[in-house]
């Protein structure tokens, strides 16, 4: 009897910025058959957006070339498939850097690049208004029209069938804009498996297997209070790989001899991350039940997972958009002890004087005290009277930039002209920076049509 | 009995524009109705009063021995908006773990629940 035939698939990026060494550890340290990379968050379109307005060529996460440089060798030479959202707002970019980079030329048609188009509403958005598509804000309710001149970006996130659709095609590398952080682990296990697209249970399980893994080492032992003193050798930390079975169960794991440490808690506290309704995480492939989602230790760093349910999607997909929404600066000064949050209320109490006499006019300013309850508030209790130091850390937000900037130049004169021993300014002053602001929505999934490419 | 939510739960914490998803997760599996029990939305709500500006709403999730609460209004404005230092939320998760509840003294005996520390002549609320 042959063993059940399991898929191997790798994360190797949670987020633009992650370890720059994952991809490689995760293709050289053990067998895997995909590698997931996720490099787009919520705002980072907008970011990828500004980089294209300012060159037609860029609008992708350049990061993704020295990872594909990295495992380049994994993929052509042992034919393991990578699956990336990359591309940002310019995918046909990004596969062009990519084949054109040393070992991109050389690999020839070794090298079958897929490229998932459509996500892009920006081109569409007043035909789509026009037609009757308000975008309203998911969280407000306010129609798109209130900010449509300020829109930067705005991408549907697509599901699991252009990805595989680029699978099927031969395509070794696919690379795609917006689409959903688990249809990137979703798509290769629908692919491989030959999953249908109304079988839910099953896409509901490969949804809950990215969500696990989309946010790399965070199920892995990263950023796990249980038992966080004593999760071995996170230097080394071991990123998940999920080894999936035809039938939806699957495993999630890490390879030998890294560091970290898998564990039902550590998978556990990764699903309940950003979960929303449980009943409903709904994604453009499928609703997936996670309050039907079991799990089971396997052995060391091994973490079945099981019993996963889902239902029909919902007509609609999610529409990310981004605006610009004014300017804000942050500013810091460290004030030590004796009486170290005394002096630097003292000094918040200057600075907003000040502030008032100039006639800044602000739609927000905050103050916290950072080791005196900036994160917990009132539920710390009161601070200490021995803190050895304090920052005062103040931030405004509104639609002028010059009041903004005004702000950043009152920060550094407190240092000799407010109150006593004050240090931490060799930052300089404060970063004006221009506010991206999220905005949700909702469309009706005909008029979204996904395609693929190969190039 | 006092108990203090940290020493019987850990959690984890993220955004979702301007709210909070905070899901705490039993230390033992055994220790779960207690939190399904005791650690209700009004009992959180009242928590964070102050903090947030928003509902609470509660999920049960028995099979991870779980609950998951979105504390709505909690990030000044959230995302990029925010001025707070902890704009996505990712440490909301141990101040709900501040929370102390008071478990009849025969379920705590029987779960071997551990005591709050320091709290146990304090004067109750």
């Amino acid at each position: 009897m042959t063993a059940p035939r399991v898929v191997r698939v790798a994360s190797g990026q949670g987020f633009w910025g992650d370890w720059l060494d994952a991809p490689r550890r995760q293709v050289t340290g053990g067998p895997v058959d995909y590698l997931m990379l996720d490099y787009l968050a919520e705002v980072t379109m907008s970011i990828l957006q500004k980089q294209k307005e300012r060159d037609p060529s860029l609008g992708y996460a350049r990061d993704f070339l020295g990872a594909v440089e990295s495992v380049l060798p994994a993929v052509t030479g042992r034919g393991v498939r990578v699956v990336a959202n990359a591309g940002g707002v310019n995918p046909q970019a990004c596969a062009a850097a990519v084949r054109a980079l040393p070992g991109g030329k050389e690999a020839g048609p070794a090298l079958r690049i897929g490229v998932v188009l459509g996500d892009d509403l920006l081109p569409r958005l007043d035909e789509l208004i026009a037609a009757g598509h308000p975008l309203a804000n998911m969280e407000t309710g306010e129609p798109l029209a209130t900010v449509r001149d300020r829109v930067l970006s705005a991408n549907a996130y697509l599901g699991s069938a252009p990805i595989v659709e680029a699978l099927a095609g031969g395509a070794n590398i696919v690379i795609t804009g917006r689409s959903t952080d688990t249809a990137l682990t979703m798509a290769p296990l629908r692919h491989e498996f030959g999953w249908a697209a109304d079988d839910y249970n099953r896409l509901a399980a490969g949804i809950v297997a990215g969500h696990i893994i989309e946010c790399g080492a965070q199920c892995s032992g990263g950023n796990c209070l249980y038992d966080w003193r004593d999760i071995p050798d996170l230097g080394e930390v071991g990123y998940p790989i999920v080894e999936a079975s035809a039938d939806g169960t699957f495993v999630v794991t890490k390879h030998p001899g890294t560091g970290g440490r898998v564990s039902t808690q550590s998978v556990a506290e990764q699903l309940v991350y950003e979960m929303g309704d449980p009943h409903a995480y709904i994604t453009p492939d499928v609703i997936a039940d996670f309050t039907t989602i079991r799990l089971a230790a396997d052995g060391a760093d091994r973490v079945r997972v099981y019993g996963i349910e889902g239902r029909p999607a919902t007509p609609s997909l999610k529409v990310s958009i981004a605006y610009r929404a004014g300017y804000k600066a942050v500013g810091t000064l460290v004030y030590a002890w004796p009486d170290a949050f005394d002096k630097a209320q003292l000094a918040d109490r200057v600075l907003r004087e000040r502030l008032d006499r100039l006639g800044l006019r602000f739609d927000r300013i905050l103050t916290e005290f950072v080791g005196a309850g900036a994160t917990h508030g009132a539920l710390a209790g009161p601070p200490s009277e021995d803190l050895p130091e304090v920052q005062l850390r103040v931030g405004v937000r509104g639609n002028s930039r010059a009041d903004v900037e005004r702000f950043t130049r009152e920060i550094a004169p407190l240092v000799l002209n407010g109150p006593p021993s004050v240090t931490g300014f060799a930052g300089g002053r404060p970063k004006v920076e221009e506010v991206v602001a999220y905005w949700p929505a909702l469309i009706d999934k005909r008029v979204v049509q996904p395609s693929v490419t190969f190039q | 009995m006092r108990v203090r939510l940290l020493d019987i739960a850990h959690a984890r914490s993220g955004d979702k524009g301007d709210t909070a998803n905070v899901g705490i997760l039993a230390l033992r599996p055994e220790w779960y109705e207690v939190l399904a029990q005791y650690v209700t939305r009004d009992r959180v709500a009242a928590h964070f009063s102050g903090l947030i500006t928003g509902d609470v709403v509660r999920f049960e999730l028995p099979n991870l021995g779980a609950l998951n609460f979105l504390l709505h209004g909690a990030l000044d404005g959230g995302g990029t908006l925010s001025l707070k230092t902890d704009a996505q939320g990712k440490v909301v998760s141990t101040a709900l773990l501040r929370m102390v509840i008071d478990v009849p003294d025969d379920l705590a005996a029987r779960l071997h629940l551990p005591p709050a520390p320091g709290l146990q002549s304090a004067t109750r609320r």
